[in-house]
Order: structure tokens, then C-alpha cells, then sequence
């Protein structure tokens, strides 16, 4: 099928009411280059408080960089011009403390990333460095996130040993444990699962509609049945452009662009 | 206000951390560069000394072979005719070469094409503790064994360029070797397959494809054993005689540009034309080490297929 | 002669070079051992060398060549670090960082002698230091500095990107990421290029011969204040090394078993050298085995 055969500016993007519900997030026309490529065209897109918005779309669609570039991940990586409004800044400003905004909002990345250390210290590492030296309050602090990641009950009895040495999901959940107990305000997840067996990625996906109760996610995902499952709305990508943004409903049953009709069944490409 | 926004727009612990560190590792970076500029400036503002403030004539550098510093010449000029230090260098450095690439070659192909994981390992070990052994043990092996030896088959003293050039010779292999083994293992190896499903035999095939597809390679490990050589100078000194006399043959004691100034720089006195003649041999050395370079670089941009 | 005894022969001679190879390291480290062994002694390692009697030995250049080592690693450490940091971590892809490559490729590939010549100039003469460890060491760390600092890119480079990311994504700054994430797993790597690095120090003498300088003063090995002339840790004294010690007997001792001590300390040097040798090469096995038990 012939995937050129979309208007790519022909797009149907949802627009919440600021009175009505609290946006975490706001991205305004947010483009991203890594050097002459323009790899990501117009992204202006609201995400709300406390839900799950999924970023779906075929590789190559722009999802993974759009995402990045919510906390300058793409720093030194691909120049990204436009806004990200946080808490009624522009983090995509160069006044902004990159290290202290990203304290705030959080990132999970696609292969599991543990640091070399044991399960304690991939935790405690940011934090201690976050000026938290307690070790009651600590302990605490691990013992949450990793009940919140679902990890607690496979791990709690040898906290000391490496994190290197946990099979792929678990070390995955350990590190959304280990964002969560930064507390972050936003969580980005890129394809988070993708790299994982079902069980584990069903583990995962029960993690965040845990999370939801306290964080915002937002989830860059290829699995279009996770995107489904879990999330409350939803961004379609098609090469470097958003087409179709909605409530994750009305993208699965009734979508109104042909090209988020033929991904989400199955015809595209 | 809200504290986190507050916080976002304002300097923190990282932001300190980040500069100390970009502070500390240019800092760093900026001093090796440093080291190298004053290298060049120091050795070249001496060396040509000798020419600017000595009166010395270039030409007669070049291509005189009278070294007698602290004398004048008919013309009143000083004797720097250092062609039997150039000639001794270039002697050494190139024959040493000449002996150790058929043996860095065959012990590479050995390594890459026919020996077992086992063989190709006891010989990296081999070159790694061959590159080890320090110049002046290797001066001390030439002293008393290639010396006597060349005495004995070869006639003459013993000292002389042959010597130094066998003593060389062991020691530029290794860099030769390890060198020519990267630019073999860098031959795609469907090239190889290629052949040897066309019929060829295997010396066929090392010998029109593989080695022919490594030529940049290893013609880059010989400039870099060219340049370790040329420089070389304990090693060097001790077999090679030290007379600054034209060469006559290779048997005869002749003397390198290294080993003058090892033998030199202690024997003159800071600022005398004799001191200074001695910075402008340190100063060819410094400009063939140079050129040794630009070499290498100009078939890395050539040799690429 | 067809194609199949060409190739045989071929291959053959291929062989027997690469046999010779070993033959000759063989004869080489033989030949040291077998001659120094002999004069090895609890003596001659513990006395002082003599300049016209027999029976010297080499207590100090064998102090003064770990005393060398060390401060020269103490020096350039630090600075090839920084200097790895930068290559690995904070270079620009610009001509800038092209040039500072150029000038590390250049300063590796500069005779020692001339760096000897340049420290002498610099340190000896300008800064008045004299023939002293101090400018022994530095000399040594111009010669270290190039191949150490390109061996810590290359352990840093080597650690993925991910382990970078996952410190940046917790709101570390970068350098830290560094220090306390990627350093921590480059660390075999960097330890193999130090101990590299060290048996190439510890065996180089004409970067020495006008730094260091060619004579062991006395040395009171019961006196450790390092501002007392005496004292081993004292730096402004002139230090010969074993390396040193070797070619100096060679060009122009005169005590009658010159021919014995050089053997006897060219068999210790080449043991030292090769047990760093050996030590980074175990040290480099032992990181290989860790990265591939990793990737299962």
C-alpha cells in the first residue's frame, strides 16, 4: 500500500478547554532537525493531568523524537525549534536548568538502561545526589517506587545485589521505579515494553494505571492494542506529523483521517 | 510562586557541577595542545638559531658533510654539515624497514588468514612483549650480540649502519605487524570468499585480493615503523659507532641524528653555535616526525575503498 | 611449478616467517634472562652502584625508577582523564576538536629524545630545576600523555550511550553522569592503559638522559622528608633510573663487571616491564569476559 498517498497537512488535532481541565503539558509548534533533515514538522499538542496519552504511528513517524524533545533529550542531538510550556515556562527555552526541569519530568527509555550498581543504589543514586541523605527516609523512598513499579515482592530481599543481573522486565520496571522516585511530575516513556515478553509487558501496563493516579504519562508506543489498552488519549504520527489527536476512542472506532483509519486497522504499509 | 518554577529558571548544584567539569576537562585538553605548540616553538627557535644568529649557511646542512660546530669553514661560516646524520638516519631507518615488512607481512597473513584462535593469540602476545621491551635493552642485545655477529660474517668493526638497522629491525616489527593485522581484518571478507569460491587457492586469493585491498593499510603500518624508527635513539647509539663521518658503506661508524644529540647535548654549552647546531638536528627530527604524519593522513584520505 | 606447490610454498614460508617471530622474542628475553639471571642477588639489588670497583648495585636506580613511575603517573593521570572527558564527552564535531586530535596524534608520535631535549630546555635550563626527578617526571608525562589520554576515550566510548541517558533523564548533570556512571564501568579499560602505559615509562630512558638527569646522588634511605637533599621521596635530585643505568655502562662505564651489571639490570628491567605487560593483558581479558558475559 502506498503509504505516500496522505495529505500530511489534512489533520484533525483535538483542543482542550484550559478552563475545564489542567494541562500538564502544551507543546506549540514544535519542529526538530538533526541537521539538514527535518525530522519532525507543527507539533502542537495539549497533554492533560493525571492520564495517559499514547503516541502511536510506524517507526520513522517522528513519535520517539517528538518525545525527546519534551525534556531536551535531543540536546546536542538535533536542534528543535518551538515551545513546550511547563508550569507557564517554555522549557524549550535556553534559560531553562535542563537538569533541574528534567527532575520534573521524567524519562523511560526503550531498552532497559540500569546503571551498573545494585538495586539500592540505582534508586538512591539521583536522589542522594537531590540532597536526600536520610537513610530511613531513603529506605522509604525505595520501598515506595518500587511497589509502585510493581517490583517490591521480587526484590525486596536482596535489594544489594546487581541491578545488571534482573532479567529484562524487571530491570525495566526498576527503571520507572527508579524515575518515579525522583517524584516527578511527567513521566515519558519510549516504547517501554517493546523490548519485553508479554508477561512482562503486561506487568508494565498494570504499573501505569497505577501511576496514573499521581503522575502524567505520556507513551510513545508501535503496540497498537497497548495504546488501546491503557491510555485515555491518543496522537497519531505519520512521517514527522501529528494527524490525529483524540480522546484513544474515538482514534480506534471512529477516526477521522484516512490515514489513521488504515494504521489502526491494520492496512498501512 | 511556585518552587519548582522558580527552581527551573535558576542555577543549581548541576549547573556548577557542569562548568567545573567543562573547566577542568578543556583545561585539560588546552594544556596537551599547549605542550605541543611550545614543543614546536622551543625546538624551532633553537634550531634556527644556528642559521639566523650563528651565520651558518643551510646549504652546508644540507648538504655538506663536514660536522665540526665550533670550527669556520674557508668562508668563515661554521661547520654544520650535518648530510652524515641525515644520510645515517635515513640509512637505518630505511633498511630497517626493508628487513622487517616481508616479516611484519608474513607474520600478519600468518595471524589473520591461517592460524588457528590459539596460534593468532600466542602471537599478539609475542608482538605485545616484543613493542615492550624497553630501547635500551635492545641497545644492550645489539651491543653484544649484533655487533660481534656483524663483525664476524660481515667484516669491519661491527658498528655501523647494518647494525643498527638489525637492531631497528626487531623493533619496528612489531609496530609493523599489529599495524598490517588491523588493515587485513578490515579486508570485507566476502571479498576473500568470493575468490576462493571462484577456484583461486588460498595464496591466490591473499595475494591478488586480500593483500591488494590492505595496501593503504599497510603502507600506513610502514610509515608509522619508519617514523618509530627514524626516531629511535638509545638503541640506535649504542651500535651504530658514532662517527660523524660520512658513511662509507653500511659497515662502517656512522652516526644518526638521535644519536649525535644524545652524545652532544651534554658536551656543549647552552647558547654556543656547537649547542645550537645540535637544536637544528632536533629540529629535522621534529619536522620528519611531521611529515610522517601528513603522510599517513594523505593515504588514509587516498586509500580508502 | 602449478598452482598448488606455488601455494604450498606460499604458505609455507609464510609459516616459517612468522615462526621466526617467535624465535627471535624467544632468543631476545632468553638471552637477557639467561645472562642476568646470575647476577640477580639480594646484594645487588639492595646496594649502591659503584663507578670503578666491582660488586655494585642498583638499590637506587631501582627506587628512583618506581619513584619516576609514580609521580609520573600521579602527573598524567589527572590530565589524561580531562583530557579523555573532553574527547570522549564534550568535543564539538568541529575543527577545533580536529586540531586538538591532530596535536595528540602528533605529540604521540614525537621522538622521546626530542621530548627529553624540550623538557631539559624548559625545565632544566629556563625554570633553573636542574637534572631533577621533577623534570624527569614531566618529560615522562609528555611522553605518556598522548597514548593515555586516547585510551581513556576509547574506555569511555565504549560504555553505551544508554548508561549517559539514563543519568541525564534523573536530572544529573552531565559531568557527574561521567564521574560517578560511566567512569565506574570504563574502569578496567583505563586500568589496562595505565598499566600499559606504566611498563612503557618504566623502561624509556632517552626521554631521561638530560631530565632526570644521568647520575644517582646518594640516597639516606632512613630519611623521608622530601625537602631533605637526602631523602628518597626528595625531587630536585638528579635520579638515575635502571633504563638509564643500562645505556650509561654501556657508553661509558669503566667499573670492570660492566658487562655483568648491565646484564643483571637489563634481566630486572625486562621482568618488571613484562609483568605490567602480562598484568594489562589479564586486566584487558578480564574486561572482555565481563562486556561478553553481559551481552548474553
Amino acid at each position: 500500500m502506498d503509504v505516500g498517498k496522505y495529505d500530511l497537512n489534512d489533520t484533525a488535532i483535538m483542543q482542550f478547554d484550559p478552563q475545564e481541565r489542567e494541562m500538564a503539558l502544551t507543546t506549540n509548534d514544535l519542529q526538530v532537525y538533526y541537521g539538514d533533515n527535518h525530522a519532525f514538522y507543527d507539533g502542537s499538542l495539549q497533554f492533560e493531568r493525571y492520564k495517559i496519552t499514547a503516541l502511536i504511528g510506524a517507526s520513522g513517524s517522528g513519535k520517539s523524537t517528538f518525545l525527546r524533545s519534551l525534556n531536551r533529550m535531543n540536546d546536542g542531538i538535533a536542534r528543535v525549534s518551538g515551545n513546550v510550556w511547563y508550569r507557564g515556562l517554555d522549557i524549550n527555552s535556553s534559560k531553562i536548568n535542563v537538569y533541574e526541569m528534567r527532575k520534573h519530568i521524567g524519562m523511560v527509555f526503550q531498552r532497559p538502561n540500569p546503571f551498573s550498581k545494585s538495586i539500592w543504589e540505582n534508586i538512591t543514586f539521583a536522589v542522594k545526589e537531590n540532597g536526600v541523605k536520610d537513610k530511613h527516609k531513603l529506605a522509604e523512598i525505595v520501598e515506595t517506587s518500587l511497589k509502585s513499579a510493581a517490583l517490591w515482592d521480587e526484590v525486596k530481599d536482596h535489594l544489594n545485589s546487581s541491578a545488571v543481573a534482573l532479567s529484562g522486565g524487571q530491570q525495566q520496571r526498576l527503571c520507572i521505579a527508579r524515575a518515579i522516585a525522583m517524584q516527578p511530575d511527567i513521566l515519558l516513556m519510549d516504547e517501554p515494553a517493546s523490548a519485553l515478553d508479554p508477561i512482562s509487558t503486561l506487568k508494565i501496563e498494570e504499573t501505569m494505571m497505577e501511576l496514573k493516579k499521581h503522575y502524567t504519562i505520556i507513551i510513545v508506543t508501535h503496540n497498537m492494542q497497548q495504546a488501546s489498552r491503557v491510555s485515555d488519549y491518543t496522537a497519531f504520527f505519520h512521517l514527522g506529523h501529528v494527524i490525529e489527536y483524540d480522546k484513544t476512542k474515538n482514534i480506534f472506532t471512529f477516526p477521522q483521517k484516512k490515514a489513521t483509519e488504515d494504521y489502526v486497522s491494520g492496512n498501512f504499509g | 510562586m511556585d518552587p519548582i518554577k522558580k527552581k527551573i529558571q535558576n542555577k543549581s548544584k548541576e549547573t556548577r557541577q557542569e562548568l567545573i567539569g567543562k573547566i577542568l576537562s578543556y583545561s585539560s585538553i588546552l594544556l596537551i595542545v599547549l605542550v605541543v605548540l611550545s614543543i614546536f616553538i622551543f625546538v624551532a627557535s633553537k634550531g634556527i638559531a644556528t642559521f639566523t644568529q650563528n651565520n651558518a649557511s643551510l646549504k652546508d646542512f644540507f648538504f655538506s658533510t663536514d660536522w665540526s660546530p665550533t670550527a669556520v669553514g674557508k668562508d668563515g661560516r661554521p661547520l654544520v654539515g650535518a648530510l652524515p646524520m641525515i644520510t645515517g638516519s635515513f640509512g637505518v631507518t630505511l633498511l630497517a624497514v626493508l628487513f622487517a615488512t616481508p616479516f611484519a607481512i608474513g607474520t600478519a597473513l600468518y595471524m589473520t588468514e591461517i592460524a588457528s584462535k590459539k596460534g593468532r593469540n600466542f602471537l599478539q602476545i609475542v608482538t605485545e612483549l616484543l613493542v615492550g621491551i624497553p630501547s635500551v635493552v635492545y641497545g644492550f642485545i645489539g651491543l653484544n650480540v649484533v655487533v660481534p655477529f656483524v663483525r664476524e660474517h660481515f667484516g669491519g668493526s661491527g658498528y655501523g649502519i647494518l647494525s643498527g638497522a638489525f637492531v631497528l629491525f626487531v623493533m619496528v616489527l612489531p609496530t609493523v605487524t599489529s599495524l598490517t593485522v588491523d588493515s587485513l581484518r578490515a579486508v570485507p571478507s566476502h571479498y576473500k570468499s568470493a575468490s576462493l569460491a571462484l577456484g583461486a587457492t588460498e595464496w591466490q586469493t591473499i595475494y591478488k585480493v586480500t593483500l591488494r585491498a590492505a595496501l593503504p593499510g599497510i603502507l600506513t603500518a610502514v610509515i608509522f615503523g619508519m617514523a618509530r624508527a627514524f626516531g629511535e635513539a638509545l638503541a640506535v647509539q649504542m651500535v651504530i659507532g658514532n662517527a660523524t663521518l660520512m658513511p662509507k658503506g653500511l659497515l662502517s661508524a656512522s652516526s644518526t641524528l638521535t644519536s649525535v644529540l644524545t652524545m652532544g647535548i651534554g658536551n656543549t654549552v647552552m647558547g654556543t653555535v656547537g649547542n645550537n647546531a645540535l637544536w637544528s638536528l632536533a629540529l629535522v627530527l621534529l619536522v620528519m616526525s611531521l611529515v610522517f604524519n601528513l603522510l599517513v593522513k594523505w593515504i588514509g584520505r587516498k586509500g580508502r575503498f | 611449478m602449478n598452482m598448488k606447490t606455488v601455494n604450498k610454498v606460499a604458505l609455507t614460508t609464510i609459516k616459517i616467517i612468522a615462526g621466526l617471530v617467535v624465535v627471535i622474542l624467544a632468543f631476545l628475553i632468553g638471552r637477557i634472562l639467561i645472562q642476568g639471571l646470575p647476577h640477580i642477588s639480594w646484594h645487588f639489588l639492595t646496594s649502591p652502584s659503584q663507578e670503578f670497583i666491582a660488586g655494585g648495585g642498583i638499590s637506587y636506580q631501582l627506587f628512583n625508577s618506581f619513584y619516576l613511575l609514580i609521580l609520573t603517573l600521579l602527573i598524567s593521570f589527572p590530565i589524561s582523564l580531562g583530557a579523555g572527558i573532553f574527547l570522549s564527552e564534550y568535543a564539538p564535531k568541529n575543527w577545533f576538536t580536529e586540531i586538538i586530535r591532530m596535536a595528540i596524534e602528533i605529540l604521540s608520535s614525537l621522538p622521546s629524545v626530542v621530548v627529553g631535549l624540550f623538557g631539559f630546555l624548559l625545565f632544566v635550563v629556563q625554570f633553573k630545576m636542574g637534572f631533577s626527578i621533577i623534570a624527569g617526571a614531566i618529560a615522562l608525562t609528555f611522553f605518556n600523555l598522548p597514548l593515555l589520554t586516547r585510551n581513556v576515550e576509547q574506555a569511555l566510548e565504549s560504555v553505551s550511550d544508554l548508561q549517559r541517558e539514563a543519568g541525564l533523564a534523573l536530572g544529573l548533570s552531565k559531568w557527574k553522569t561521567v564521574i560517578k556512571v560511566i567512569i565506574p564501568e570504563a574502569l578496567p579499560g583505563i586500568v589496562t592503559g595505565i598499566v600499559l602505559g606504566a611498563g612503557r615509562v618504566f623502561g624509556e630512558a632517552a626521554a631521561l638522559i638530560y631530565t632526570a638527569g644521568q647520575s644517582a646522588s646518594t640516597i639516606d634511605f632512613t630519611n623521608w622528608n622530601p625537602f631533605n637533599a637526602a631523602s628518597p621521596l626528595n625531587w630536585s635530585r638528579p635520579a638515575e633510573t635502571l633504563a638509564v643505568h643500562i645505556w650509561k655502562i654501556n657508553s661509558e662505564g669503566i667499573m670492570p663487571d660492566a658487562a655483568a651489571v648491565s646484564a643483571g639490570t637489563s634481566a630486572v628491567l625486562i621482568i618488571v616491564v613484562l609483568i605490567f605487560n602480562l598484568s594489562a593483558r589479564y586486566l584487558g581479558n578480564k574486561l572482555y569476559r565481563k562486556y561478553t558475559a553481559a551481552g548474553k
